[in-house]
C-alpha cells in the first residue's frame, strides 16, 4: 500500500475510534458490526485473494467459535474473557488444521467444493444434534469480563466499550496481514495463487504453505465469530451454514479480492445497502441484487478498484510490477 | 419539518406535562417479520390482521396514533437479535411485534428481556418463549409447538386408535411437536410406534413413506406446514396411503395451503385453535371485515393471530392511557387480557400463552370444517416458566 | 427391513437420483462444460416452476405450458447471456458467482411481484395420473415413473449429442480450447450463447416437469442448489457421463441415509446425521479422487 493509502485507513480508525462521541447508540453498534465482519471477510481475503484458495465453509470457524463462547459460559454469569477467547480462537484454529489437512490437496472449483462440504457437516451436526440448543441455538446472557490480574480493564456490556474493542482487535488484524502480505510467506502464497506449479518446482511445500493459510484465516474467523456471540448474545447453526459462507464470500468480491482493505470496503456496503434499501421497500433485495449485478459487470477489482482508478497511473504501474515480481 | 417550525414544536412539547407529550408524539410499534422468503405470506397476513384490529379501533391506540416501523427478518436468527436491536435502539420502538420463525423469536425474547420493551409473538410457538425463557414483558397471541399436537394425541386414542407412528422435520419445532404428541397419545392409552424424522428443510418423503407402509400403524400424526405441507399430503394420497392408513396432523399441515393440496387433503383431520369455517357471528364478522379491507383476500389463522396482538396492544394501552412508558399497568393489563378473537374468547396463562380451545377440524371439499373441540381451553404447562 | 421393502426403497432412490440429473443437467452444461459457475441455476428451476403454474392455470393444460415454457426460458437464458454473462467469460470465476448471486436477488423478487409469495399446486396431467399397486399398502405413483423414464432419455440425449455430433464437438473444443476453436472457425460465441441458453433451458424444464410432484413454492431454488452442484462435482466436472452416476449415488445415499439405522457404541449415527449424509459423501469422493469420480486428472 502507499503512503496515501495508510493515511487513509489511518483516518478511518480514527474516525471509527471517536465514533461514540458524536454518533447514536444504533450506529455505533452498526459499526461493530461491520467492523467484525471486516475482520471476518479479510480473513478469507487470506485465502481467496493471496492463496488463491476460494473456500465456502468459512462460516464453519466463525460459528463454531461462538458456540464454544456460548457452551463455556455459565448460565447467567459473565464468562472470563481472555481464556474464552483463547479457547474459541484455538478449538477454530484445530478444526481448520484438522479439514484443512484434509481438503488443501484439491484445487479450484474442488477445493471451494469440499470446504462446502465440511461446513455443512458442520451446519448439520449443530442443527440436527441436541448438545448444543438444535436449531433453535443457545443464548448468551452476559457478555464476557475482561479483567486481567484481577482488575477490570473494560466493560463489554457498554456498547461504546465494546465498540473499542472491536475495533482495536479489527485494527492489530489489518496491521498483522498487512505485514503478511510484505513477508517471505505472503510472497509464497502470492506465488502459489499465480502459479502452483512453479512454486512447487522452485522447491516451495506448497502444500505445508496452503494449511498455515487455511489455518490462520481459520483462526481469524473465530475471533470474528467469537466478537459476533459476544454483540449478538445468541449462536445458532444458520450461523455456520453455507449462507453465511456464502454472504462473506460476496463481501470479499464485492470489496476487492487481495486487497488489503477491499473485503472490510465490502463488508461497509453490503450491511450499508441491505440498511439503506429496506428504507423504502419490502422488495429491497431487488435494487440490492441489481447493484451487486452493477458491481460485477462494472467492477473488475471490486469496489476497491475505484480507489485505483482516481489514482494516477504511474502508481498503478508500480505496483503492477511488484506484483510480477512476486509471481 | 423546516428547521423553525421543528423548534417550536420542541418548545412547545418541553411546555407541556410528560404525559400530555406523550400523547401527543405517534406511538411506535415495530413490526419484525419476514416479508422475503418462505414465510413472506405469512409474515403479509399477520401485519394485515394486526393493521385491521386498530383500523377497527378508530385507526388509534388509546387516543394516539400508531406508527409502524418494519423490519424485514428474513427468517435468518443469524440476523436475528440485530434486526431487533434496530427497531428497539434506532427506531426507539414503544413495543416489538413478531415473528413467524421460532429461532428468530427466541431471539427476539432476548432483546426484550435485556430492553424491557413489550413483546407480543403472533406466530412462533417455541414453547421456551412462554417457557423456560417466559418474562413479565413477553407474550404470545398464538400457540405453543406443546398446545397443538398434545391436543392431537388424546384425539387420536380416544378415536380407538393405539398404535401411531409421527413425522415430522427434525428441527425444533419438530422435536417439539412430537414429544407433545407422544404425551398426550401415551396418557390417553396410545403408543407412538415410531417417530419419523426428515432432515429440515428436505422435501423427499419417499423414503419415509415406504417405511410407514412397512409399519402399518393405525395412526399417522404429523407436524408440517407451508410448501412443505402441500407436498407431504399430496405425496400421502399420491403413494396409496389415503385410502389406508388415516393421516393426521397439527393444523398447519392444511392451513392456508388448502387450494394447492386440493383433492389429497379431502378427509384429513386436524387440531388447531382456529379454523376459517368457525361458526360464530364473531368470526363471520371478522372475515367480512377482513376481506373488504384487503381486497378480497380469505384471512387465515395468522391473520387471526395478528388481530389479536392488536386487540392485546389495544387493551394494554386503554389500561396504561396511552403512556407505554407506564410500563406497570400496560403490562398488567396485558397479562389480565381476556381477548374476544375470531377463534373464540381466551385469555392470557401466568406465563403469557393462550389458554384457548382447540379444534378437531376435518378437510370437507376444500374447506377446514369443525367437527368438535379437541380440548376445551388448553393451557399449556409453562415447564420451566418462574412467573 | 424385508426384501420387498428393501426394493421398493432402492426403486425410491433410483426415482430420486434421476430426479435430481434432471434437475442438475443444466448446470452440468453451463457450470461442468462452460465452467460458469452459476448460483442462479436453482432460481431458473424456480421461474421454470412458476411458468409451467400460472401457463398451465392460463390454458389449462400441462402440455401446453411445457410447450409455451420450453422456447420461453430459452429466450430468457439467450438474454442473460447476451446481456451479462458474456462479459464475463475471461474474468476470474468469482466475478460470475457475484453476478449470479445478483441475478438470484433479482429473480426471487421479480417473482414475489409478479406471482406473489403463494404455495401453489400444478396439476398432474390426466394421462399419468394413475398409479401402481406395489403392496398392499403402498402404490407408485405413474407421474413419478414417467418422470424417470424421461430423465434417463434426456441423459442418454445429452450424452449423444455431446459426444457424437458436430455441434457437441464444437461445444467441446470451445470449452477446451476457445482461441484454437476460434482459429479453427468455429463460431464460439454462438456456440456459448446456445449451450448457455440451453443450459437454462434445461433448468426451467426440470423446474416445469417436476412441478407436479415438488409443488411451487418461494425459494424453491434455493433448496435444490447446493444439491446440483455436489451432483455436478463428484461426477467429475465436464462429464456428463458423471454427473449421471453421481446423482444416482445421491439418491441411494438419501433414500438409505433417512431408514437405516447405524449405532456405533450405543448412539444412533443413522438417521440423525442423515443430513449430512450427501456432503459426507462429496468429502469422501473428493479426498479419494481430487478431480470427481469421472473428471480429468489435472
Amino acid at each position: 500500500m502507499t503512503r496515501l493509502q495508510w493515511a487513509a485507513v489511518a483516518a478511518g480508525l480514527a474516525l471509527l475510534a471517536a465514533m461514540p462521541w458524536f454518533a447514536d447508540k444504533f450506529a455505533v453498534q452498526f459499526a461493530s458490526k461491520v467492523l467484525i465482519f471486516a475482520l471476518f471477510a479479510s480473513s478469507l481475503n487470506l485465502l481467496v485473494g493471496q492463496a488463491g484458495l476460494v473456500s465456502l465453509g468459512h462460516a464453519g470457524f466463525f460459528g463454531v467459535a461462538g458456540y464454544v463462547l456460548a457452551l463455556a459460559s455459565p448460565e447467567y454469569d459473565a464468562a472470563p474473557l481472555w481464556s474464552t477467547l483463547a479457547m474459541a480462537v484455538g478449538v477454530a484454529a484445530l478444526l481448520a488444521l484438522a479439514i484443512g489437512a484434509l481438503v488443501v490437496r484439491t484445487r479450484g472449483v474442488y477445493f471451494l467444493m469440499a470446504t462446502l462440504a465440511f461446513g455443512q457437516m458442520l451446519f448439520h451436526l449443530f442443527h440436527d444434534g441436541d448438545f448444543a440448543g438444535g436449531s433453535d441455538g443457545l443464548q448468551i446472557f452476559a457478555r464476557p469480563a475482561g479483567t486481567l490480574f484481577g482488575v477490570a480493564l473494560f466493560d463489554l456490556e457498554q456498547y461504546r466499550h465494546f465498540h473499542w474493542v472491536v475495533l482495536a482487535a479489527c485494527a492489530l488484524v489489518l496491521v498483522f496481514l498487512a505485514r503478511l502480505r510484505a513477508s517471505p510467506f505472503g510472497r509464497v502464497l502470492d506465488g502459489i495463487r499465480v502459479n502452483e506449479h512453479r512454486m512447487r518446482a522452485l522447491g516451495f511445500a506448497t502444500v505445508r504453505y496452503k494449511l498455515v493459510a487455511f489455518v490462520l484465516a481459520g483462526a481469524l474467523a473465530g475471533l470474528a465469530g467469537y466478537l459476533s456471540a459476544c454483540q449478538f448474545g445468541v449462536v445458532n447453526p444458520e450461523s455456520l451454514g453455507w449462507h453465511q459462507s456464502g454472504a462473506v464470500l460476496l463481501m470479499v468480491i464485492l470489496g476487492g479480492m487481495g486487497s488489503l482493505t477491499g473485503p472490510a470496503l465490502g463488508a461497509a456496503v453490503w450491511w450499508g445497502m441491505e440498511l439503506f434499501f429496506q428504507g423504502f421497500t419490502r422488495h429491497w433485495q431487488l435494487p440490492m441484487g441489481a447493484v451487486i449485478v452493477a458491481v460485477a459487470l462494472f467492477l473488475p477489482d471490486g469496489l476497491a478498484g475505484l480507489w485505483r482508478r482516481v489514482r494516477p497511473p504511474r502508481a498503478v504501474a508500480a505496483e503492477a510490477s511488484v506484483r510480477e515480481g512476486a509471481a | 419539518m423546516q428547521r423553525r417550525h421543528f423548534l417550536a414544536a420542541a418548545t412547545l412539547s418541553l411546555a407541556l406535562p410528560p404525559l400530555a407529550r406523550a400523547q401527543a408524539a405517534k406511538l411506535r410499534v415495530g413490526l419484525m417479520l419476514p416479508y422475503t422468503g418462505t414465510y413472506a405470506q405469512l409474515g403479509t397476513a399477520i401485519e394485515n390482521g394486526l393493521r385491521l384490529a386498530l383500523a377497527q379501533g378508530g385507526g388509534r391506540l388509546a387516543g394516539r396514533e400508531a406508527e409502524f416501523f418494519k423490519v424485514d427478518d428474513e427468517s435468518d436468527p443469524a440476523k436475528a437479535t440485530d434486526n431487533a436491536n434496530r427497531l428497539v435502539t434506532r427506531d426507539k420502538v414503544d413495543v416489538l411485534v413478531g415473528t413467524v420463525h421460532s429461532g428468530v423469536a427466541m431471539a427476539m425474547v432476548k432483546v426484550a428481556r435485556e430492553s424491557g420493551v413489550p413483546l407480543i409473538i403472533p406466530n412462533a410457538g417455541a414453547n421456551a418463549a412462554t417457557g423456560p425463557a417466559c418474562a413479565p414483558n413477553v407474550f404470545r397471541t398464538s400457540f405453543s409447538n406443546w398446545q397443538t399436537t398434545h391436543a392431537l394425541g388424546k384425539v387420536i386414542a380416544e378415536r380407538g386408535q393405539k398404535k401411531a407412528v409421527f413425522i415430522t422435520w427434525k428441527y425444533a419445532a419438530g422435536e417439539e411437536a412430537a414429544a407433545a404428541f407422544r404425551e398426550g397419545f401415551e396418557k390417553a392409552g396410545g403408543t407412538v410406534v415410531k417417530e419419523l424424522y426428515l432432515p429440515f428443510p428436505n422435501v423427499e418423503f419417499q423414503a419415509l413413506l415406504t417405511e410407514i407402509a412397512s409399519l402399518r400403524p393405525e395412526a399417522v400424526g404429523s407436524f408440517f406446514a407451508g410448501a412443505g405441507a402441500v407436498k407431504f399430503v399430496k405425496d400421502w394420497a399420491a403413494a396409496g396411503l389415503k385410502d389406508r392408513i388415516p393421516l393426521y396432523g397439527s393444523g398447519f399441515l392444511t392451513e392456508g395451503v388448502l387450494p394447492a393440496q386440493g383433492e389429497a387433503a379431502e378427509g384429513i383431520v386436524t387440531t388447531l385453535h382456529y379454523a376459517d369455517s368457525l361458526d360464530t357471528p364473531r368470526n363471520k364478522a371478522f372475515r367480512a371485515a377482513y376481506m373488504a379491507a384487503y381486497n378480497k383476500v380469505e384471512p387465515d389463522v395468522y391473520a387471526v393471530q395478528g388481530y389479536d396482538a392488536g386487540l392485546l396492544l389495544q387493551q394494554g394501552l386503554e389500561a396504561a392511557k396511552g403512556d407505554p412508558a407506564n410500563r406497570a399497568a400496560l403490562l398488567a393489563a396485558m397479562e389480565g387480557a381476556e381477548i374476544d378473537s375470531p377463534r373464540g374468547r381466551w385469555r392470557m396463562s401466568r406465563a403469557h400463552n393462550p389458554i384457548q380451545d382447540i379444534y378437531l377440524r376435518r378437510v370437507e371439499k376444500g374447506d377446514n370444517k369443525v367437527i368438535g373441540v379437541a380440548w376445551k381451553a388448553l393451557e399449556d404447562p409453562a415447564r420451566g416458566c418462574k412467573l | 427391513m424385508d426384501l420387498a421393502t428393501f426394493f421398493i426403497q432402492l426403486l425410491n432412490a433410483l426415482q430420486y437420483g434421476l430426479l435430481l440429473f434432471l434437475i442438475a443437467s443444466g448446470l452440468t452444461l453451463v457450470f461442468g462444460i462452460m465452467g460458469v459457475i452459476n448460483l442462479a441455476h436453482g432460481a431458473f428451476t424456480m421461474v421454470g416452476a412458476y411458468l409451467a403454474w400460472s401457463l398451465a392455470e392460463l390454458t389449462g393444460s400441462f402440455w401446453a405450458a411445457l410447450a409455451l415454457g420450453i422456447p420461453l426460458t430459452v429466450l430468457l437464458g439467450a438474454a442473460v447471456e447476451w446481456l451479462f454473462v458474456r462479459r464475463l467469460y475471461a474474468r476470474d470465476h468469482l466475478h460470475q458467482v457475484l453476478l449470479t448471486f445478483g441475478l438470484i436477488l433479482i429473480l426471487e423478487e421479480s417473482r414475489s411481484l409478479l406471482f406473489g409469495d403463494d404455495v401453489h399446486a400444478v396439476a398432474v396431467p390426466a394421462l399419468l395420473s394413475g398409479s401402481l399397486p406395489l403392496t398392499d399398502t403402498l402404490s407408485y405413483p405413474v407421474y413419478r415413473l414417467a418422470l424417470s423414464g424421461a430423465c434417463l432419455a434426456l441423459a442418454l440425449a445429452m450424452a449423444w449429442v455431446i459426444r457424437a455430433t458436430r455441434v457437441g464437438m464444437m461445444v467441446r473444443a470451445g470449452a477446451s480450447n476457445r482461441e484454437m476453436a476460434e482459429a479453427l472457425g468455429i463460431p464460439i460465441k454462438w456456440v456459448q450463447l446456445g449451450v448457455f441458453s440451453t443450459g437454462i433451458a434445461l433448468a426451467g424444464l426440470a423446474g416445469m416437469m417436476a412441478a407436479p410432484v415438488s409443488s411451487v413454492y418461494p425459494g424453491m431454488g434455493n433448496q435444490v442448489l447446493i444439491l446440483c452442484f455436489v451432483v455436478v462435482v463428484i461426477g467429475g466436472i465436464g462429464s456428463v457421463k458423471g454427473a449421471f452416476v453421481a446423482a444416482l449415488l445421491i439418491g441411494l445415499v438419501d433414500t438409505f441415509g433417512k431408514v437405516v439405522t447405524l449405532e456405533v457404541a450405543g448412539v444412533k449415527l443413522l438417521p440423525q446425521l442423515a443430513g449430512m449424509s450427501v456432503y459426507l459423501l462429496m468429502a469422501a469422493v473428493l479426498l479419494w479422487r481430487p478431480e470427481g469420480l469421472f473428471g480429468r486428472r489435472p
